[in-house]
């Protein structure tokens, strides 16, 4: 007689509410017991049509869309779509221009970073890390406050120039926050990164191989972390990224195979010490001049088509823009680091236990406001 | 309890009352004590546990109510939670559900009895003292069972489930910690244990002898595990479970929950202090200087200040690794300590 014991499968709902799933995430789990063998991602609870509104809306008017997009980097957001709108219209910016939005990505690396650290380590258990991280991205918050006014959602980076010059004494105290932050990644990382559990936890968890990385597209911190060299800003400059001295850190599976969930995690950490290399050298380039002096009075592009990519925190954030020659985009298209990353989540997840799913969430740092848009 | 008495005769004409109430007063009025001062202890060590989690991490936590750094706070939260509706969810089991909490709070509650606060403060010095403190406190995963059962909501089920495999591994090797110092004094009473180290500091059990000061680190980690503190707060795992077996719990039931939790680290906390740091014995040799049940206290606060330490400073363990470490690390150690002591008894 045969008996056979495998029992159901139990189906587990994590999210849209649940404290971990970084947003209104939902993810189907197939359980059995503490393993699940399967998690199925359900995405589409913050969909808010930001491809449609860019049909109506003007090129600059668009500008607002994107930064709701991935709302803790919208800095990056801005850029990405003020760069593509450029190329098409074929505007070149000057030295301050460009120095400025430098400083201001990377300080909203550094902030993005910091948020996915922080909330990795309450994903981990400990709760302590993420006030800390949040008290420094505190700091760049007030400055990104002084320079535009607002905290979250900036408006910044507009086509041809930038909303407002940067205030006196600004460079100085960019200066000053970077001095006293680097001491603190350090201490970061003596009481999360390298801590035994954290270690144990997240080395040996979600491994991605580098050829599935590059299958699924995953790209940004996801991708490096699985040991593939890749970052736009070295191997397909813009802004005169080709002028500044930095390392693209990548994963080394120190603790376990390369592209663990640990890998993914510390290569964001090493890239806010990067990130804050990149802001001390954009301060020295930093030349006099006028923000507004290749503002266009009316966006108007020639009708035509074009795409562009930026290194975001998240990765790459592509936007193509196809333009009938009016005032209005035709199309606005956004290619979405997170969504990618997303992708490969079921592939990821099979066989883990239910602590490593929350894992893997975190350490593949999404924002649903996004993967949805 | 026997000071209780005492006290009754002062102020009663306790001789004359029926036999019966000379018996069950005492107990009535041990009981009526022990219960009001877990219930303070529970607010001081919640207000305690923000207070310290809050400056690890440079923020000032509760600070308004009652006027000095939030005294306040807690008796406005039980208030607070006594106020609340009273919600049991549709698809429970409500007698369950109900008895839950109860259950879990009595658990540790009873273990307060036999806890040596001082010479003469000790409620009941029963002779299998310890036997008693570990028997009581394990119901508590009954009620915890209970609760993740009756919910009927699966992230409670699997915190309950968790919970169970958790406390009745991690209890093994504990008990067998506390067995160094059981063989060592050659009793299971809590005043016996206390006297055998009075005498001050060098007289304790945790310098006295390296096995039982191996062994004051094993129970202490094991204790964590008991009380579902991190790093072994899977059962509640916030960031996983959403909050484990008491996910549907809430109002005055979830305090229930919430004070079973403080009031068993407190008592974690005091076995420790009793068994490896002289109880209420004095830490200089000499004339006592500080009275027992003071000093009783403030060494089982240290301790519960380092469990909160701790909290704030480590992530979590996954299932898998926290039953690795009971069977393979924990439960190796503590065996090789008993088998130690044993020899060391022999020779």
């Amino acid at each position: 007689m045969e008996v056979d014991i495998a029992g159901d499968l139990m189906t587990l709902n994590m999210g849209p509410q649940h404290p971990s799933t970084h947003g209104v995430l939902r993810l189907e789990l197939k359980t059995d017991g503490e393993v699940v063998h399967e998690a199925i991602p359900h995405i589409g609870y913050l969909h808010r049509c930001f491809e449609k509104h860019a049909e109506n809306v003007d090129y600059p008017g668009v500008i607002p869309f994107t930064d709701r997009m991935d709302y803790v980097a919208s800095m990056n957001n801005n850029l990405g779509y003020a760069l593509t709108v450029e190329k098409l219209m074929g505007i070149q910016v000057n030295n301050r221009v460009r120095c400025i939005r430098i400083i201001m990505a990377e300080l909203n690396r550094i902030a993005s970073h910091l948020l996915a650290a922080g909330t990795y380590g309450i994903d981990m258990g400990s709760y302590t890390p993420f006030l800390h991280c949040f008290r420094d991205r505190e700091k760049i918050l007030d400055l990104f406050e002084e320079t535009c006014g607002a905290r979250l959602l900036y408006n910044y980076n507009w086509v041809g120039g930038l909303m407002y010059d940067i205030p006196t004494g600004f460079e100085d105290k960019v200066v000053d926050f970077l001095d006293y932050f680097e001491p603190q990644v350090d201490n970061l990382n003596r009481l999360l990164s390298y801590n035994y559990i954290f270690i144990k936890r997240t080395a040996n968890v979600g491994i991605v191989p580098p050829d599935v990385a590059v299958s699924y597209g995953m790209t940004g911190p996801n991708l490096r972390g699985s040991g593939v060299k890749w970052d736009v800003r070295k191997d397909e400059p813009y802004l005169g990224y080709e002028e500044f001295d930095f390392d693209v850190p990548v994963g080394l599976g120190d603790h376990g195979p390369v592209g663990s969930c640990f890998d993914r995690y510390i290569v964001r950490i090493k890239e806010v010490k990067e990130s804050c290399k990149i802001v001390r050298q954009a301060v020295k380039k930093l030349t006099p001049g006028d923000v507004h002096e290749s503002l266009p009075k009316r966006v108007k592009p020639p009708a035509g088509e074009v795409y562009m990519r930026t290194e975001c925190p998240r990765g790459e954030l592509g936007y193509y823009i196809v333009s009938d020659g009016s005032l209005k985009p035709y199309r606005v298209k956004v290619k979405s680091p997170c969504f990618t990353a997303m992708s490969a989540f079921t592939e990821i997840s099979r066989g883990a236990m239910i602590s490593d799913i929350v894992a893997i969430v975190g350490s593949i740092d999404i924002v649903l406001g996004e993967i949805d848009r | 309890m026997d000071s209780i008495r005492w006290l009754l005769k002062q102020v009663l004409n306790f001789e004359k009352l029926p036999e019966l109430l000379q018996i069950f007063l005492p107990m009535l009025a041990s009981c009526v004590i022990i219960l009001a001062f877990v219930n303070v202890l529970g607010m001081f060590l919640v207000w305690l546990e923000r207070k310290v989690s809050a400056h690890m991490q440079d923020r000032l936590g509760p600070m308004y109510v009652g006027g000095w750094h939030g005294w306040a706070q807690s008796i406005a939260d039980g208030i607070k939670l006594l106020l609340k509706e009273d919600i049991v969810p549709a698809a429970a089991d409500p007698l369950l559900f109900k008895m839950a909490p109860v259950v879990v709070f009595l658990g540790a509650f009873a273990a307060f009895v036999v806890l040596p606060f001082g010479e003469y403060s000790i409620a009941a010095d029963l002779n299998i003292g310890i036997l008693y403190v570990l028997a009581v406190s394990s119901l508590s995963v009954v009620g915890i069972l209970m609760g993740g059962w009756a919910s009927n909501n699966k992230y409670a089920l699997y915190g309950g489930m968790r919970s169970a495999a958790q406390i009745v591994s991690y209890e093994i090797p504990s008990a067998m910690a506390l067995m160094t110092v059981v063989m060592l004094v050659g009793s299971l009473s809590m005043q016996e244990i206390v006297t055998a180290q009075k005498g001050g500091i060098h007289h304790w059990f945790i310098v006295r002898n390296p096995f039982t000061f191996i062994a004051f680190f094993i129970y202490f980690t094991c204790s964590l595990a008991e009380v579902n503190r991190t790093p072994f707060d899977i059962p509640e795992a916030e960031s996983e479970l959403v909050a484990g077996y008491h996910t549907e719990y809430c109002g005055m039931r979830f305090a229930f929950f919430m004070l079973a939790e403080y009031a068993s680290m407190f008592v974690v906390a005091c076995v420790a202090t009793t068994l490896f740091l002289g109880g209420w014995s004095q830490v200089l040799p000499g004339k006592p200087w500080i009275p027992g049940p003071v000093l009783f206290t403030l060494k089982a606060l240290v301790l519960v200040f380092v469990q909160m330490w701790l909290r704030w400073s480590l992530p979590r363990l996954r299932v898998d690794q926290l039953m690795h470490m009971c069977w393979k690390v924990m439960l190796p150690i503590s065996l090789v300590l008993v088998l130690g002591v044993g020899l060391m008894q022999v020779i």
